[in-house]
Order: C-alpha cells, then sequence, then structure tokens
C-alpha cells in the first residue's frame, strides 16, 4: 500500500516510490540519500506538526511535516 | 577576509606569492569531518563539531610538502554544487578558484557523499579522495573496497582517521597525484545511477545489531521520552556553566584580583587618592578600599567585570556547549524544538545561533549563515541581539539583581522569553518570504575527544577576547571623554521625563542605559551604587532595559556585515519598539501606575 511519509507510524518501514515537488526539493533529497527504491523507516514524529525523523542507510534525517505529505512510501 | 569564531587563522600566513605554491581545496559533503582533516593538515586551530554547519566562512592555512608549498583552504561543507544557503555557496565559489580539490567522504555514509563527489570530478578539477572516518566505517560493518573506488572515480583514494591523525601523511604525500577524472559532465539522473553502479559494486555492508548507541538514539528523538530528557539536559547544562563558572571565580579570578589588589592601592596612593586621572583609572574608594565592582574605574571594574565574572562564565559555557555539540546531541534538541522555532519563523537550526548567542552574540549572529532565506536570518539575528543575553549582559542581570533574590532574576529571563516568542511571532507574520522547513541530517552520537573539546572552548574564549577587549577598552576611553565633556548630564535632562514618565525610573538612570551600550561593566557598577535609590523593581525594568539592547559595539557591527545597513536599521528599529513597549509594560505590571 502507498502512503505518505507524513502518515507513516512510527518504526513502519517501507520503499520510497515517489516524491512530488519542484525539482529543487527532490533533489535535495536525492542528494543525501533519501531517494526512489530506498528503504525508508520512520524513526519518530514529533508532537503538533512538527518534523519527522526518518532513517535511510542507517542515517537519521530530520524533514518538515510538509516534506514529508510529499514523499510517498510503499509499506 | 571575514574571519568567522569558526575560523582563526595561524599567524604565519604565506609570505609573498611562490611559483610552487598551488591552492588546495578541501570539499565536502556535509558532516564528515572535514575541518578535522583541515586542522590536521594545516596545524590550524579551526572549531569542529558533529554537525553540520560548523564552517560558515572559509579558513586557510599552508603546508609544505617537498619542496612545494600549498595554500589550503577549507571551504563549508555541502551536499551539492548548486547551493541551497549562504554557506553553501562560499563552498562552490571556492571551489573554482582552487587548482587542486581534497574531496572528503565520510565512509560511514559513502552514497550520500558520492552525489557531490561526482559533480566535482566533472568540473574536470584534479582531485584526491579522503575516506574518512574510516575506522568507523569498519566498526558498523561496513566494508569499502579502496581499490575498485579508485578505479570508478579515476582519482586517488585514501583512507584516513582525521580524529587520530591516521592516513593524513599518506593524504599529504598523494598530493602529488591528485589527477583529472575522466568523469563527464552530465545529468543528475545519469549521476544517481551511475552512484548507485559504483555504491554496488565498491560497498559491503555486514548486518549489524541493534546496540546501546541505536537505542540511545531512539529515546533521544522519540517526543515522549526526548522531550522530558531535552529539559533535563538543559537543566544540567545551566547547573553545569554555573558550577564551573563559580568554581573558576571563587577559586581562580577572585583570588588573583586580591593579588592585584596591593598594586592598585598603591597606584591610588601614588595618584594621591582623587583627581581626574585617579577617577579615571581607580575610581572612587569605598571606605577607603577598593571595590571591584562599585569603584568604577578603568583598572578596577573596568577590568573585574570582564575578566572577573564575565570571563569564568564565558569558558564554562563554552565547554558544555562543546560538549553538547561534540556528542551530536544539539541536532537533536534542534529536532525535537523545530515546531517551536518554525513558529517564529525559523526552523530547528534557530537553536544553534541562540546556544551560541548565549555566550557571545558575534559568533552567534555568524552562525545565522546556515539558515536557508534572509527572512529566516533577519529574524534570527535579530532576536538574538534584541533578546538573547550574551554572558557580560547575564553576569550583569546576577551583579544587579543577586542580592535582591532569584524572584527578580526570574522576572527578567520571563520577560525576555516573552520577548523572544513575541519579536519572533510579529516578524514571521509581518516580513515577506520564506521560512522554508528543517532539513537536517542527525549524526550518530560519539564521545567526545577530550583534546578537541578543550581546544574548541579555549578557541572560542580566544575569539571572545579578540572580539570584545578591543571595543571595551575604545568604550573606556570614549565614555571618558563624553562624561569629561558633561554629555552625560546633558543627556539625562533630555532623556529624564521619558525616564521618569514612561519606565518609572530616577532620571539619573538615563546616561547609564547609554552608557551600557560601550561599557557594561559601569553600567553593572553604576546601577549598583544607584541601588539605594531604586526599589528591586525600578532596576528589574533597567536590567532588563539594558539586556534589549544590542549587547555591545562589537555586535553592532557583526549585525551590519551579515544584514546590510538596511537590515540593521531594521534591527534597530524593532530594538527601539520593542524596548519601548516593554518598559512601559513592565512599568504598568510591576510598579504600577
Amino acid at each position: 500500500m502507498e502512503k505518505t511519509l507524513a502518515i507513516m507510524k512510527q518504526g513502519e518501514s517501507g520503499i520510497i516510490t515517489r516524491m512530488e515537488g519542484g525539482e529543487e526539493f527532490k533533489r535535495k533529497l536525492r542528494t543525501i540519500g533519501i531517494r526512489e527504491g530506498k528503504r525508508v523507516l520512520l524513526v519518530t514524529k514529533q508532537y503538533f506538526g512538527g518534523p519527522v525523523v526518518l532513517k535511510v542507510d542507517g542515517r537519521d534525517t530530520s524533514i518538515g511535516r510538509g516534506m514529508a505529505r510529499r514523499i510517498f512510501v510503499d509499506v | 577576509m571575514s574571519r568567522g569564531e569558526q575560523c582563526s587563522l595561524p599567524k604565519d600566513m604565506p609570505e609573498g606569492l611562490d611559483p610552487e605554491q598551488r591552492t588546495e581545496e578541501l570539499m565536502k559533503a556535509v558532516n564528515v569531518g572535514k575541518s578535522v582533516v583541515f586542522s590536521r593538515l594545516t596545524g590550524a586551530k579551526v572549531i569542529t563539531s558533529n554537525y553540520a554547519g560548523t564552517t560558515v566562512d572559509f579558513c586557510q592555512g599552508h603546508i609544505r610538502v617537498g619542496k612545494g608549498k600549498f595554500d589550503i583552504i577549507d571551504a563549508p561543507g555541502t551536499y551539492s554544487l548548486q547551493p541551497t544557503n549562504k554557506s553553501e555557496e562560499v563552498a562552490v565559489e571556492m571551489l573554482k578558484q582552487a587548482d587542486i580539490v581534497v574531496i572528503v567522504l565520510d565512509s560511514t555514509n559513502l552514497e550520500r557523499n558520492l552525489f557531490l563527489t561526482h559533480e566535482i570530478l566533472e568540473t574536470g578539477k584534479p582531485a584526491i579522495i579522503a575516506l574518512n572516518m574510516w575506522d568507523e566505517a569498519q566498526h558498523l560493518g561496513i566494508d569499502i573496497d579502496q581499490d575498485m573506488l579508485e578505479g570508478a572515480l579515476g582519482v586517488p583514494v585514501v583512507p584516513t582517521v582525521a580524529l587520530s591523525g591516521e592516513g593524513i601523511k599518506d593524504l599529504v604525500d598523494k598530493f602529488d597525484d591528485a589527477r583529472t577524472s575522466e568523469l563527464e559532465p552530465t545529468i543528475d539522473e545519469a549521476r544517481w545511477i551511475n552512484v548507485g553502479t559504483i555504491i554496488k559494486n565498491v560497498q559491503t555492508v555486514t548486518h549489524k545489531h541493534h546496540t546501546m548507541r541505536d537505542r540511545l538514539e531512539d529515546v533521544t528523538i522519540r517526543p515522549l521520552t526526548g522531550i522530558p530528557i531535552a529539559i533535563g539536559i538543559i537543566f544540567l547544562a545551566f547547573w553545569l556553566v554555573r558550577f564551573i563558572g563559580e568554581g573558576l571565580i571563587t577559586f581562580v579570578m577572585d583570588p588573583l584580583f586580591e593579588l592585584y589588589r596591593p598594586a592598585v592601592m598603591d597606584l591610588s596612593n601614588m595618584l594621591g587618592g582623587s583627581g581626574w586621572l585617579h577617577d579615571m583609572l581607580i575610581g572612587s574608594l569605598i571606605n577607603g578600599d577598593v571595590d571591584f565592582l562599585e569603584s568604577l574605574g578603568v583598572l578596577t571594574t573596568g577590568l573585574y567585570v570582564p575578566f572577573g565574572m564575565v570571563l569564568p562564565y564565558i569558558v564554562a559555557f563554552y565547554l558544555v556547549l562543546a560538549l553538547m555539540e561534540d556528542t551530536g546531541y544539539l541536532p537533536r534538541l534542534s529536532t525535537l524544538s523545530d515546531n517551536i522555532f518554525h513558529r517564529l519563523g525559523m526552523h530547528g537550526y534557530g537553536i544553534v545561533p541562540l546556544m551560541l548567542g548565549m555566550g557571545c552574540n558575534v559568533p552567534g549572529v555568524l552562525a545565522t549563515r546556515n539558515l536557508e532565506t534572509q527572512k529566516q536570518r533577519f529574524i534570527a539575528a535579530t532576536l538574538l541581539a534584541v533578546s538573547v543575553p550574551c554572558m557580560a549582559q547575564i553576569a550583569m542581570i546576577f551583579g544587579v539583581l543577586g542580592s535582591h533574590g532569584p524572584f527578580y532574576i526570574f522576572l527578567v529571563f520571563i520577560t525576555l522569553f516573552f520577548v523572544y516568542i513575541t519579536i519572533g511571532l510579529i516578524l514571521n507574520r509581518i516580513m515577506k518570504g520564506e521560512s522554508p522547513e528543517i532539513f537536517l541530517e542527525i549524526p550518530p552520537y560519539r564521545r567526545p575527544v577530550l583534546r578537541t573539546t578543550l581546544k574548541k572552548t579555549w578557541m572560542r574564549v580566544q575569539g571572545f577576547l579578540k572580539e570584545a577587549v578591543p571595543w571595551m577598552i575604545f568604550g573606556v576611553f570614549f565614555i571618558n571623554i563624553l562624561y569629561t565633556l558633561g554629555f552625560f548630564d546633558l543627556l539625562g535632562q533630555a532623556f529624564s521625563p521619558l525616564m521618569e514618565s514612561w519606565l518609572g525610573l530616577p532620571a539619573v538612570v538615563a546616561p547609564v542605559l547609554i552608557i551600557g551600550f560601550l561599557r557594561k561593566d559601569l553600567a553593572v557598577g553604576m546601577l549598583l551604587s544607584l541601588g539605594t535609590l531604586m526599589s528591586p523593581m525600578q532596576l528589574v525594568i533597567a536590567v532588563t532595559m539594558l539586556t534589549m539592547y544590542f549587547p555591545c559595539m562589537a555586535t553592532f557591527i557583526v549585525l551590519f556585515k551579515e544584514l546590510g545597513l538596511k537590515g540593521l536599521v531594521q534591527a534597530i528599529m524593532v530594538m527601539f519598539i520593542m524596548a519601548a513597549t516593554v518598559g512601559g509594560l513592565m512599568r504598568l505590571i510591576l510598579i504600577g501606575v
């Protein structure tokens, strides 16, 4: 099932299928290794719409909730 | 070039032009210990941290290799050659000027770094690669086939462990082997495919078990457990600062000043105990003796406040901050607090300038460079200057109100806290421009290396002494001249209606508020001696007003450099409006009409 990172639950993982948004946004994510075909683990979500912490290749990254809504994952 | 606190240069700069001289540049993906490599290569002192964005400016150093001499430039880290913030722009600009590029890669995170590597190699600059954090990669079960990587990229590859210095000599030996890669300029998609292929071929990852460190990382980043832990850590940090700071004062600085006292007394006797020169150097004797807080002379209060009161806390503060940085805790704190900062127009990274600024506002303002937009940088810098007290201001708050009890000190801090939040909320609303969301790599926890932590603390303290002390000396003379000319009496008269009616303070406080901009020590001393004329609540108002001014001349100048004239003027307007509003409100609430 495909859903966005923003609605994934803590501890859930899946494969990134696509990312929506401007080229610059997608490029920024890809340059640090968050890109299509990668396995991603949702480490945690901060309260009140705060950032999402995800793990790709064993490395944690914090991204804003808005960005997380535009990253789709097959879980 | 401009020098930030992040960067301190070796005194002996390369003399003249040397035909053998070449420029080397270190380029890196963010947070891979490039500055550590730089510091190892050149022996230069550079501040390093376990999080991205420590190097916001470039640093320069040089080394000799055989008969050749290399200028080495340490550029800020970047993820790509298409910069997203000011410090990344610096990095890209520096690359254009380099003759050879040393690309420092994080072995534990090779894939992430290879994209930038690919881009740099495409430019055709001769390059060599340092596979840094080699030891940690081994530890994590990541094996990289060095020869195969060398073959794939077409440039020499050297494994290094910059923290311990391993491999640095090999790296230097290979400078002459730097080659141009055969990678052709291409589009992003092709780069990704190539990076993917290289990774598949050169890297083998052995599965590792869940370690204690992983568990600690999870617990400190999940809000349910992370927020209480963060609060605990912040309290612990401030307790530590106080404990270390007070210890330094009681056991080091105060005894030193007692040794110094007879010398000042001798000088006082020599000058005959009064007169213009005596007043300026020694100040007034209190009960026939020098009082380091209230005498107000250049050689008494002028020395005691910065060195006896402020410096110990600066040392303590930077030491504790360095620990939080080197362990890798700070990016986690940024993530946990992002929500608040985002509402104030910044994002979680805003905590870095805030924390640095509590030591000294100057490095705090420089750290705003890592925020992406002009709007974010303006908000962060203005908030810092107006509502974040630096150590000198904190010392002043404690010095003036300490004897009246913690409640009054608390009043000042809670007011400043509300000012911070209010200005942030308002500026975020009214300012045009974007406030991008947080996007922050979180490094694994590392055990801090004592030597590096102490070195960093010492460098920041040195930075404070270099930035602040010259202005302090300038302030002393400037103020004494104005004093002699009777400027402050005039000013007092001019402002006294405003003081009395609006802030509810005696007219004599007006000059103190103005002097405070140039000489914090004098302001403290004068307020202390005015203490009998004023109620504790009036002192609270005076101290809060003093804190809301720009902390000092040095901050004023760094704001001008970072924000430009227009930005500075806007920041000053925010400061005046807020100071007047807050002062009036405090008067109403604390004293009544």
